[in-house]
């Protein structure tokens, strides 16, 4: 492993132990609790030592969707979430390791073939379901570990 | 005035931060960066630090080089920079500077070689918008216009932005807030974007435009024990 390398594994554990990550995929409905910071327009600090004492206001906020793609690179790894909202479709990409999410939740996990569902956008409905999975991930997970064994 | 730092670019990455920010940083690498000579003013008329960094083969140093890094009695190095400082802040030779030469939260200037780009046109090289797609514009679609007036000046003025070669200068990125050091692996961050590929080498310096922290180490941060430091990395890095 590079220096490079070696660097963001050190940053991914820092933010692993912050916030566990769970293990979702591409399909998988999944919930996210955000921070998000509202600043207030109208008691705008004039100087910067103001803006220092005042704390913006934080609150959490939750984005439920389907997880249509996941970018896997390192401490850069992101994920988009994809959701309808009042009719519109919406988009929103999630950097996994930000500490500004407080929870990853998997609501659901969807039998999918690909690892990108851009295929979504296009399809309303009906037709933008996904099958759900059941997922046994610890039995898989040791199965894997035996194969390794042997 | 202290003497700069050499350093080899390896790469960008961010940093999280606590309150949920985070910090797109370069990590410069000072390895094994050494003083190989000095100049001074009954010698040389001037004073200053000629700093050497990384490891060359013997084989491919030309024989007066050789000669030189005998003198100090160091291994070749792989890039030799002077650095001038004033009477009071040369370093003896054969010392070995550390990243911890500069301090988390000071500025920081970064020289470096930008990326070549060859013979480029005005749209790459000087974000010309070209000429248009359609309406007549025949084969020129991406030259620059007009490069002057009529008669009158009757000539093309100097400096005129045109095509020609891009890129592969010594560019100078200004005001770099250093993120963290690393002085046991020799690493220092800055934040931002620095010129240059990776695996580039870098020089660095204080801020020429920022008054300098309190506490910097004068005339420069040392590793204390030279020998056995110069070795670790060798055998750390085995790619």
């Amino acid at each position: 492993m590079n220096v490079m390398q070696t660097l963001e594994q050190e940053e991914i554990k820092k933010a692993l132990a912050r916030r566990p990550v769970p293990d979702f995929a591409p399909g998988d409905t999944v919930r996210v609790t955000v921070v998000v910071e509202e600043d207030k327009a109208s008691e705008k600090p004039e100087k910067g030592q103001k803006a220092k004492d005042e704390k913006p206001h934080r609150r959490t906020q939750a984005f439920e969707g389907v997880c249509i793609a996941r970018k896997n690179s390192g401490i850069n790894s992101s994920f988009t979430l994809r959701k309808i909202s009042y009719g519109e479709g919406v988009e929103r990409i999630f950097p996994l390791y930000s500490p500004r999410i407080t929870t990853i939740e998997v609501v659901r996990h969807g039998a999918v073939r690909r690892a990108k569902l851009y295929y979504l956008r296009g399809r309303k409905g009906k037709a933008a379901r996904i099958a759900e999975r059941e997922r046994d991930t610890g039995e898989t997970a040791e199965a894997g570990a035996a194969k390794e064994k042997k | 005035m202290r003497t700069g730092l050499i350093a080899q670019k390896l790469g960008m990455t961010r940093i999280f931060v606590e309150d949920g920010s985070h910090v797109p940083v370069t990590v410069l690498k000072v390895d094994n960066c050494q003083v190989v000579s000095v100049r001074t003013t009954e010698k040389d008329g001037y004073t200053a630090v000629q700093l050497g960094v990384g490891k060359a083969k013997v084989k491919n140093v030309t024989q007066p080089m050789r000669g030189h890094y005998a003198k100090a009695k160091l291994e070749p190095k792989r890039k030799l920079v002077e650095f001038r400082v004033p009477q009071d802040g040369l370093i003896e030779v054969g010392a070995e500077l550390s990243a911890e030469h500069f301090l988390v939260g000071q500025f920081v200037d970064v020289v470096g070689t930008t990326k070549g780009r060859g013979f480029s046109g005005v749209m790459r090289r000087h974000n010309f918008g070209g000429l248009r797609a359609t309406h007549g514009v025949s084969v020129s679609h991406r030259s620059h216009g007009s490069t002057g007036q009529r008669q009158d000046p009757g000539k093309v003025f100097k400096n005129k932005k045109m095509a020609g070669h891009y890129g592969d200068a010594r560019v100078t990125t200004q005001n770099l807030r250093v993120v963290a050091t690393d002085g046991e692996r020799g690493l220092i961050m800055v934040e931002g974007a620095v010129p240059g590929a990776d695996g580039g080498y870098v020089l660095i310096k204080d801020a020429a435009k920022r008054k300098p922290p309190k506490g910097l180490p004068f005339p420069a941060a040392l590793r204390a024990s030279a020998a056995p430091a110069a070795e670790a990395p060798a055998e750390g890095a085995p790619s």
